[in-house]
Formats: C-alpha cells, sequence, structure tokens
C-alpha cells in the first residue's frame, strides 16, 4: 500500500492574499435611471472613494420625445398640449412662456383680463411647485412621507382650481395666442383668494415643520454649496442663482406680463448651499403669495382673447423671437423662427431645469453620496423639462 | 437648545393627525369608488361625437370637413368621408363620415379639435373610467362607440351645451332668413370642402 495519501500540505492552495486595498481606485456606482430619488428617469454615474463623491456624470437622454422636432412639424397651436409635457409640475408657466413667444413673434396685443389671469395662474403653479419640490426634498432626506403630504394636500387644493378652469389637473393647455382659453367666473376668483388667504397658515406650519429641524440643517447647510462666479458663468437661473446672491429674476428684469404693477420683493441667499436653496423656495411662496393678493384684488372684468387671433390657419409672419419668463424652476424660454408657414421654421426650448442640472458635479464633489440625493433634489428638476 | 427644531415638528405633526379627524381643511381623501368629488364642469376627458335626435347615423352633426383631423396635434384622428350625402340638422345634404376613429391611446386630451370645429360636432366628454381589456382593438373608438346624443352633452355640460345650442339655433335663423330673402337664389351656406381651411365659421 504505498498509495501517497494526500496530506493537506501536498494540496497545492493559493496563498491567500487580501489583495491590495481601494485606496488610490475609485468605485464606480451607476444610481438611477430607475432609482426613486433621481426625480424621473436620471441617472448618474458616480466614482466613489469610500463613500466621498470624487466624480459624477450625469446621464441624461432616458426620456428624450423629439420635443423641439415635433414642434417644427406641428402648427404652432399645436405645440401648445405639448409644453404641459415639458415641465409637467408647472404647465401654466410653460403656456405662458410658450403663448409669449409666439405673441412676440407675431406682435399680438394680449387683453388686460387675459395678463392678470396669467400672472394669477403662474404664480398659483410657483406655489404648488415650490411646496412639493419642499416635500420631495425632505423626502429625500428621510423624512418619509410627511412632509410630501402636507405640500401635496395643499398642491391638490391649487391643482383643483387648474381643473375647474382649464378642465385638467396638470395637463391644463389653457393659454392661447392674444389670451387665455376660459374666462374665470365669480367663483373660481372668490375659492382663488380663499385658498390664497389660507395658503400662508400652511407656510407657517410647514417652515416650523421643517425649517428650524436640527437634521435638516445639518443635512443642507455647507451641502452643495455654488459660487455666484460659476452660477452666472454656468447659465444658471432661478432660485437656484439667486441662493447665491445674484438679484437676477425675469419679472423684475424683462417685466413681462403685468409684474411691473405689481409689489413684491426677490428673496436673495447669501451661501449659495442647499439651505439656502431651501430656503429661497419658502420665502418665495411668501412673496407669490403677495402678487396674488395683489392680482385677485386688481382682476377687472373685460375680454380674455384678442379676436383678431385666428384658430385655424395661425401663420406668423417672417422673423425669429425668443420669448422668456420666470418658470417656478428658473428661465425658461422658447426660441422660434418662422418662415411665414403654418410650423416654425426652428423650435427651441431653453429648459431651466437642464442647464441647473450642469453644475451638478461641482456641487457634490466631496460630499456624501446620501447628499448627492439632496443636492439633486435642491436643485429642483423635472426630467420631461430635462430631457424634452 | 438642540431638539427644540425636531420637537416642534412633532408638535405640528401631532396637530395635524388630530387635526385629519375634525377639520375639513385637514381630511381631503375620499374613498374613491364609494365616493365621489363632483367633477367641474370644465372637465376635460376624450372627444365624442354630438348627433341630434334619436337616429345616430342620420343626426349626426359631423360633416367630414376633417379639419380636426388636420389640427389635431398627436393624429390620432382618422375620417374616411362618405360618397354620398346626408341632410344635416339645418336640412342641407352634406357628407358625413364613412370612417371616424378616435385612437384614445394616442389621443392627449387637447381639446384642440373641439375648438377648431365649426359645426359644434366633436366635443369633450368626462367618462374616466376606461379601462379595456384588449389592447389594440378597445383602445381605438369607431363612430358607434363615439356618437352620443346632445341630450348627453347637456347632462355632462349644461351651460356650454346650452350656449351651444343658442347660437346653433341662431345661425339656423339667420341661414332660414337669408333662405327667405334670396328665395330664387339658393343660398350658399359654408359648405366644408376637404381640408381647406379657409372654410368660415360663424
Amino acid at each position: 500500500m504505498s498509495a501517497t495519501v494526500e496530506t493537506l500540505e501536498a494540496i497545492e492552495r493559493p496563498p491567500v492574499t487580501m489583495g491590495s486595498r481601494l485606496e488610490g481606485e475609485l468605485l464606480e456606482v451607476s444610481m438611477g435611471p430607475q432609482h426613486p430619488s433621481t426625480h424621473g428617469v436620471f441617472r448618474m454615474n458616480v466614482a466613489l472613494e469610500g463613500e466621498i463623491v470624487r466624480k459624477l456624470k450625469p446621464v441624461f437622454g432616458y426620456l428624450h420625445r423629439n420635443h423641439e422636432k415635433i414642434g417644427e412639424n406641428t402648427s404652432y397651436l399645436g405645440s401648445m398640449p405639448y409644453t404641459d409635457r415639458l415641465d409637467y409640475f408647472c404647465s401654466m408657466t410653460n403656456n405662458w412662456a410658450y403663448a409669449l413667444s409666439v405673441e412676440k413673434l407675431a406682435g399680438i396685443e394680449v387683453p388686460e383680463r387675459a395678463q392678470y389671469l396669467r400672472i394669477i395662474l403662474a404664480e398659483l403653479t410657483r406655489l404648488q411647485n415650490h411646496a412639493s419640490l419642499l416635500g420631495f426634498l425632505l423626502n429625500d432626506m428621510g423624512a418619509w412621507g410627511t412632509p410630501l403630504m402636507y405640500a401635496f394636500r395643499e398642491r391638490e387644493k391649487i391643482l383643483d382650481l387648474f381643473e375647474s378652469l382649464s378642465g385638467s389637473r396638470m395637463m391644463c393647455d389653457y393659454m392661447r395666442f392674444g389670451g387665455c382659453r376660459v374666462d374665470a367666473d365669480d367663483a373660481w376668483l372668490a375659492r382663488a383668494r380663499q385658498i390664497v388667504d389660507r395658503f400662508p397658515k400652511f407656510l407657517d406650519e410647514f417652515e416650523e415643520l421643517i425649517l428650524g429641524n436640527e437634521i435638516v440643517i445639518g443635512r443642507t447647510q455647507n451641502v452643495g454649496k455654488l459660487s455666484a462666479d460659476l452660477a452666472i458663468s454656468a447659465g444658471i437661473t432661478g432660485p437656484m442663482l439667486r441662493a447665491c446672491g445674484v438679484n437676477y429674476d425675469v419679472r423684475k428684469v424683462d417685466g413681462y406680463g403685468f409684474y411691473p404693477r405689481f409689489k413684491f420683493r426677490i428673496p436673495l441667499g447669501e451661501h449659495g448651499d442647499t439651505y439656502d436653496r431651501l430656503m429661497m423656495r419658502a420665502l418665495e411662496m411668501r412673496e407669490s403669495v403677495e402678487i396674488l393678493k395683489q392680482a385677485l384684488a386688481q382682476i377687472q372684468p373685460g375680454p380674455i382673447v384678442n379676436p383678431k387671433v385666428k384658430i385655424r390657419a395661425f401663420r406668423p409672419p417672417v422673423g425669429e423671437a425668443y420669448g422668456r419668463i420666470e418658470a417656478p424652476k428658473g428661465e425658461l424660454g422658447f426660441y422660434l423662427i418662422s418662415d411665414g408657414g403654418p410650423n416654425p421654421y426652428r423650435y427651441r426650448v431653453r429648459p431651466p431645469s437642464f442647464i441647473n442640472l450642469t453644475v451638478l458635479e461641482d456641487l457634490c464633489l466631496g460630499h456624501t453620496v446620501a447628499d448627492v440625493m439632496v443636492i439633486l433634489g435642491s436643485v429642483d428638476i423635472v426630467m420631461g423639462e430635462v430631457d424634452r | 437648545m438642540i431638539g427644540t427644531g425636531i420637537l416642534k415638528g412633532m408638535a405640528v405633526t401631532a396637530r395635524n393627525f388630530v387635526g385629519s379627524y375634525f377639520d375639513e381643511e385637514r381630511l381631503i381623501t375620499v374613498q374613491y369608488p364609494e365616493e365621489r368629488n363632483p367633477l367641474p364642469e370644465n372637465y376635460r376627458n376624450f372627444p365624442f361625437l354630438l348627433y341630434d335626435g334619436d337616429d345616430p347615423h342620420a343626426g349626426l352633426r359631423c360633416v367630414a370637413c376633417k379639419i380636426c383631423e388636420k389640427e389635431c396635434p398627436p393624429q390620432c384622428i382618422y375620417i374616411v368621408k362618405s360618397d354620398d350625402k346626408k341632410p344635416d340638422y339645418m336640412g342641407k345634404p352634406q357628407f358625413y363620415p364613412k370612417v371616424f376613429d378616435i385612437d384614445i391611446s394616442v389621443c392627449m386630451s387637447c381639446q384642440i379639435c373641439v375648438e377648431v370645429c365649426p359645426f359644434e360636432a366633436i366635443k369633450m366628454d368626462k367618462d374616466f373610467e376606461l379601462s379595456k381589456r384588449e389592447r389594440f382593438n378597445h383602445l381605438l373608438q369607431r363612430k358607434e362607440e363615439l356618437s352620443k346624443p346632445n341630450e348627453y352633452y347637456h347632462s355632462i355640460c349644461p351651460t356650454e351645451a346650452a350656449d351651444v345650442d343658442a347660437k346653433l339655433a341662431a345661425a339656423a335663423e339667420a341661414a332660414a332668413k337669408k333662405k327667405a330673402a334670396a328665395a330664387p337664389a339658393p343660398a350658399t351656406p359654408p359648405a366644408p370642402s376637404g381640408s381647406s381651411s379657409a372654410s368660415a365659421s360663424s
């Protein structure tokens, strides 16, 4: 029996090594596009060192629907319902921006009552957008549900107003070139006044709930700082720019609509961090309430649409126009070139949340993965608008 | 002091929790299939075709002018014009749609077909419980399913329907007067011709 007995020593075992520790090596993580906190189908390729973000590459385009090309192949009026689907939280302001640029292109006057209705609806849109944004942001920080539920409760009251006026909660398709589609009756205005009067009460409560909360402060202050220089050179607009202390609001700069008739202040931040951006929304809602109170007091009966504008066979003269408004997320612009035909030769959207998203890497570097979600939430994006 | 902010927030949550039992402002959900909120009159969903009287074919207001088909942004309407003519609500012989299909999986409820229709023939419905069993055939609504009587329109949008009826009655009266004034020469009402967008509407 000379069979060799295999001993443990005889079996060649590879030497157990730990390999090099991941020092200096980056771990690449793909976040999204189906991640619940990326606000839609947004994907980030994040290179992590431990938990610290060292690189971040946003990947867009999962919701691309050829919006601009469709706009070039549909009539001017036919693009109006498509603009609802850009930033589906704020269809009223999208409608207004598009109507404004077509009105600029064709030189259409808008009656006074329609201007007031537009301002009322745009500011109501700002209220519901900012309220739900704060809710979502808190959701991203781990306050699951509760603040979002309170925000959506108030938002639903405003959406009910939209529904009873335009027929749809979110896809309003309300504005027309030279005015608005449906007139608001007295009952609607009374209900709007009631909601606006009660809104500060909700704001007091909401601010008490979140703005003094130590966890919120700990998670947001000094997180995702944006310098004013970078913000200006990257073309950031809206509350994100004003959080850096840059006084730029298209409502004041352009004075489109009847905004010069109203007294309101522009809240400005100082540090440009996430807390300032959060605060900016809370303060802007207060100012929107002020505008709404003035507008609802001043609105007079009258025509709501310019009778000279044809619904069918609308052909603006040859030319180009860029109309922009201060949408809740920033400067929303539509650039149109007309060759005299029934559809625009070139139709271009300048979406605020897409351009605000370009600085995401600069905001996130050096922060943890958990902060990336908070920073992304504070940028306030809607993928329908980013990808178009 | 650290923690006061959190405690204040807790107080807000408690207020909301207790309030949701008593305060109408904080109690907003309804138990949907059993309880329903009334729909606002302006609510719109998918389009439908109107007919006067009892017979969906004889009373159909649509004259197959194809303006809605042309103006529809997502191109969800498909119309085939008839070869023969039938009298419309004013008694004039008009074409009628041999085929009128709306693909409600494509329709985006924008109401542009309603706005461009010169004959008040297409209106927005309020029926939103539209789940279907089949993906293709059931989502394509044919003329027969789309045609609904004027009484139905009055039941869903009373104010708007009354306005439309008054407008149509006024137009019919004006046409009758015009006809009486120029008795020998036949009146030339706005006849829809193909997809020409120049046809005048009231």
